[in-house]
Formats: C-alpha cells, structure tokens, sequence
C-alpha cells in the first residue's frame, strides 16, 4: 500500500474558553490559553492520501492540485485567522487543536470527491502539531466515508 | 516491535511523462518537469519489523540494517542523477512514489528471512513531503 503525506503551515491565533464552564472553571481548565485576548500558534498540519499510483504518471495525486485544494479548502479559512472570530464553524466550538483537527476532516471528506473525484484515493490522514511537543491524528478510513459524504453532499443539495 | 533506520542521499531528477507535451507536464509536475533536473536531499526512514532475539535482545543487527541500506540504496543513488544513472528511471518516471516504490523491492529481497521483515519504507522528498510504501497485510 502506498501513501503521500504532504505538511501545510499555517499561523493562526485562538482561544480556549468553553460557555458551559464559569470563569473560574476555565481559567483552571485551560490555564495560559484562556487569556481573553487569545494567543497564536504555528500550526502544521498534515494530510495524508493512499490509493492507486496513476501507472502513467507514477504520481497518487498531482502536488499542484492537492495544495490548491488545501489552499482554498482550509488554509483560506485559518491561516492568519483568529480561529474563535473567523471561522464559522468554532462559532459554539471551542477551538482546541482536536477540534480542529475534526473541522479540518470534516473538510476534506466534504470537498474531496469534487476535486479527486476521478482518482482512486481517499483521504486517509489528517494530523495537525500545534507546537512542537502537542500532536493531534485524526484517521479518515476507508473510501466508503467518502461515499456517505457525498451522498451527504448530495442530500443536502436536494433539499437547496 | 519495530525498528527505524535513517539513511539520506542527494540526488538529482525530473518528472515527465514522455506521452505528455511540454505543457502538459508542466501543469501535472510543475517545476518538477524542468527537464535539466533539479535536486533534493532525500532522508529514507526503513522500518523493520520483529521481535527481539532472546539471546541478543536485537530484531536485527543494525550495523547489516546500516549496511543493506548502503550497498542497495545510497550507493547507486547518492549524488547521482535517477533518470540517467539508476534503474528503472530511464523507463519510469521518479516520482517519490516510484521511488519510495524501487526503494521497497530492492530492499524486500534482503530480508528473506522469517525472524523479521520490511514493514515500511518513508521517502522524505523535501521535510514537508514524504510517501510511504507498507507492507499490504496478510490476506
């Protein structure tokens, strides 16, 4: 089996702070990173693709596309964002990396049959490193999720 | 259990399709397709997979890992051009797929042996771009 991994930067700030708990609980919570005005990291994140090499070209995907897809799918929405204020989807989320590891995958299955459609790969790894020493991996299995997303996809089209 | 070996070479390649205009591979390899070449440093992570010996508490001597990973892979690669110099990338485009890919077959006739085997070969192309080739598992 065979797979491309290939490592994004992107620079974005955020900050820690759940509705559900009192100032207090927070700030004991989750420390440094809930100060009110935010803090930034530089973030990497990973993406992963496995399937069939294209026997003519020996490429799995071609690179240019890939990071045009990662460039407009999800760096055009984080990088050098505020990811609380910017990105619509940490509206009622707090922005810790594992959800943003679980926003960026969600990402990725929901775009990635109109762009790779036509390739025999999937998806099947995105890791993000917040810093250094903090890592997150989410495991996107199998090419049949990319089928209920689109199906997904497809359902929510209908009812638009 | 499993145990990494780190190897790196320098080389030069370019990627293109000979089916393919210049133009066409220019859009599918991107600079990649300059066709006097380019080079990279290539960092080459072998994964070996075992367990340890009751005696010598090793899955494999690394001084033979060192070694098979030397004479089969930065000797005939280090500071020398794919397309021209090393087989097959007269014939098959070196891409880090098919490299990562020559890399798995020339080394998986090494390890014949059933006290370990080959689990997985990572071909750093540049520190932001790697493929692996691991072992499909057993039907």
């Amino acid at each position: 089996m065979i797979s491309l991994t290939r490592r994004y930067h992107f620079p974005a700030s955020h900050r820690l702070h759940s509705p559900h708990l009192s100032e207090a609980e927070n700030s004991r919570l989750y420390g440094k990173c809930n100060n009110p005005f935010g803090h930034g990291h530089n973030y990497v994140l990973e993406l992963t693709v496995a399937g069939e090499l294209h026997r003519e070209t020996g490429l799995l995907v071609p690179l240019a596309k890939l990071d045009c897809f990662v460039a407009e799918k999800i760096l055009r929405l984080f990088a050098y964002r505020n990811i609380n204020v910017d990105v619509p989807q940490f509206a009622e989320l707090v922005p810790t990396t594992e959800n943003v590891v679980r926003v960026i995958g969600d990402l990725v299955r929901q775009h990635w049959a109109e762009s790779f459609g036509d390739l025999r790969i999937h998806a099947s790894r995105v890791q993000i490193q917040e810093t250094d020493r903090n890592g997150f991996e989410l495991l996107l299995s199998a090419p049949e999720i990319e089928t209920l997303a689109a199906q997904r996809n497809e359902s929510v089209m209908v009812h638009a | 259990m499993l145990i990494t070996r780190k190897a790196e070479f320098s080389a030069s390649h370019f990627c293109r399709a000979a089916s393919l205009n210049d133009d066409e591979n220019r859009a599918l390899f991107g600079e990649e397709a300059h066709l006097a070449g380019h080079g990279h440093n290539f960092v080459l992570e072998v994964s070996v997979e075992g367990e340890p010996d009751p005696i010598t508490g090793m899955i494999v001597d690394l001084k033979d890992l060192r070694d098979i990973l030397e004479r089969e892979v930065v000797a005939p690669m280090d500071h020398r051009f794919l397309n021209y110099e090393v087989e097959p990338f007269a014939k098959v485009i070196p891409t880090t797929a098919n490299i990562a890919l020559e890399i798995w077959r020339r080394l998986e006739k090494q390890f014949h042996t059933p006290k370990f085997r080959l689990a997985r070969v990572r071909l750093f192309e540049t520190p932001d771009l790697y493929v692996d080739v691991v072992q499909p598992a057993a039907a």
